[in-house]
């Protein structure tokens, strides 16, 4: 699939690896949940992950900045190593963007203020600054009449691009999506995905766990199949979908492709 | 006179709520969010002030320091004494309305690169501090009567003059303590309307500070549970 980038690859190029996640575990108590997870991303890549639950798709997404603390393995993004000793945390978790399940919008702020507080309170940018480029990502995903709503006053799918654009303020190098359409009303889902597929083609860099197959095939480069804790199969939708190399790939993604569709 | 008097209870009350919550709030958020001796340390002060009988907390505050040759003023000694102990109520009304928060707000708020210092700032005090102002409601009401008790000491509150006429003129002491009622039926419903305003004032859409109570209760529920 081609895909337009409108960003200066040249001088950094399109082969830039963004992220890469080497042999990463995770364990809680006694259950081990990421037996030594590994992969990367280039820049302008999207990938998308699927697996049953409980596989540590979310549990591999919050490790990736550290919000939760892996045991073992190494994560870069590009030449900063986020495992490594004495890294400051807060800026690399500045530079990635983290969309969640159920939105987590700050509940006692505008949707301006949402987008704001990262730049303003981070970034530390002066106020009008920050504004402007608030207001810029509120109308990026279509909600600039809504700048002075609270979360509450938002449909789900209005909050979820809120929380997308708060995500988009802050310049991030890479954005990490966990199921960011499941917590939606089917009707509902469409506006969010189609903001999504729109900046996977602006060339933002980006790692979706979600099972919506339509975006999987509209935007992904990549579709990687996890389970049990490992990478159990990766490559482009379209061959995963006609010729897995497993069984277990193709009786899973047939499965969610009768739960959710071909399109979505 | 009954006037002058009742200027004092409210500068022990004005002493002691704040006192009360600028300690609190750090209890709280100690308990919460600190590493386990502070933890501990924090829990041990709640306890000790909620579990000591206020009158023994004012003779501590009024006679301990003596001994070590520092003398308060019975008006000090009050303020600490029934300031302390409202920080130990008070912290567990904070403690409840910070653990109400969903958890999905710290995580958002230390996703973008804030401190846990800043989220806490930011993003879970103002809203726990919503949260918490009908709890507080009550709390208020309840310490402004307990300023009464620094009569124990000898501070020349409005129950001291009150009882100074009453023991002089016995035909007058009806009337007296009924006054004495009345003043405070009337200091306590002045605050909470006082209160109830700015929970109106800091009101947001779909932040339910009516039921708030409820939030802290699961709040506090939670913390049993952690705790176990
Ligand atoms: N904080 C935690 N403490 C203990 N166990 C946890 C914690 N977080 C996750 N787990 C466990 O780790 C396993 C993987 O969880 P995770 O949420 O990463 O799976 P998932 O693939 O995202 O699943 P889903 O599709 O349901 O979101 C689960 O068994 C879960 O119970
Ligand atoms: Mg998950």
């Amino acid at each position: 699939m081609e895909r337009e980038r409108d960003t200066d690859t040249s001088r950094r190029g399109p082969d830039e690896v963004v992220l890469r996640v080497e042999d990463l575990h995770k364990r809680y108590g006694r259950e081990e949940v990421l037996k030594g997870v590994s992969f990367e991303v280039r820049r302008g890549e999207t990938k998308v992950i699927v697996g049953p639950s409980g596989t540590g798709k979310s549990t591999l997404l919050r490790c990736i900045t550290r919000l939760t603390e892996p045991d073992r393995g190494r994560i870069w993004l590009g030449d900063v190593e986020v495992t490594g000793r004495g890294v400051d945390l807060n800026r690399v978790r500045a530079s990635v963007g983290f969309v969640f399940q159920d939105f987590n919008l700050f509940t006692h702020l505008t949707a301006l203020d949402n987008v704001r507080i990262g730049l303003l309170k981070v970034k530390k940018l002066p106020k009008d600054e920050a504004t402007e480029i608030a207001r810029k990502q509120l109308e990026h995903v279509g909600l600039a009449h809504k700048a002075d709503a609270y979360p509450a006053e938002l449909s789900g799918g209005q909050q979820q691009r809120v929380a997308i654009a708060r995500a988009l303020a802050m310049e991030p190098k890479l954005i990490l999506f966990d199921e960011p359409t499941s917590a939606l009303d089917p009707e509902l889902t469409g506006e969010v995905l189609d903001v999504m597929v729109a900046l996977a083609k602006e060339g933002m860099t980006m790692v979706v766990v979600s099972h919506e197959i339509g975006f999987a095939r509209a935007a992904a480069d990549e579709l990687i199949f996890m389970e049990g804790g490992v990478i159990v199969e990766q490559g482009p939708p379209d061959q995963l979908f006609r010729q897995p190399k497993y069984p277990r790939t193709a009786e899973f993604l047939r499965k969610i492709t009768a739960l959710y569709g071909e399109t979505g | 006179m009954f006037l002058q008097a009742t200027l004092i209870n409210l500068g022990l009350l004005a002493g002691l709520i704040i006192l009360g919550l600028v300690v609190g709030i750090p209890i709280a958020l100690l308990q919460v969010y600190g590493v386990r001796p502070l933890r501990w340390l924090a829990s041990a002060w709640e306890g000790f002030f909620r579990g000591v009988p206020a009158l023994v907390l004012l003779f501590l505050f009024f006679f301990g320091p003596a001994q070590f040759g520092v003398q308060l003023s019975a008006f000090t000694a009050a303020i600490l004494a029934l300031g302390f102990r409202s920080s130990g109520y008070q912290s567990q009304i904070f403690r409840g309305a910070i653990q109400s928060i969903p958890r999905g707000q710290m995580l958002a708020a230390r996703s973008m690169g804030m401190s846990r210092l800043q989220a806490i700032r930011y993003v879970v005090l103002p809203q726990a501090l919503r949260l918490a102002i009908p709890a507080w409601s009550n709390e208020f009401s309840s310490v402004i009567k307990d300023t009464t008790l620094a009569y124990a000491i000898g501070v020349n509150e409005v129950l001291r003059q009150v009882r100074y006429i009453a023991d002089r003129y016995y035909e007058l002491a009806m009337p007296a303590y009924l006054t004495v009622a009345l003043i405070f039926l009337v200091l306590t419903y002045g605050g909470n309307w006082l209160l109830g305003r700015l929970e109106r004032r800091w009101a947001l859409p779909g932040f339910p500070m009516r039921g708030a109570e409820e939030r802290i209760e699961r709040g506090r529920e939670i913390a049993a549970e952690a705790a176990r």
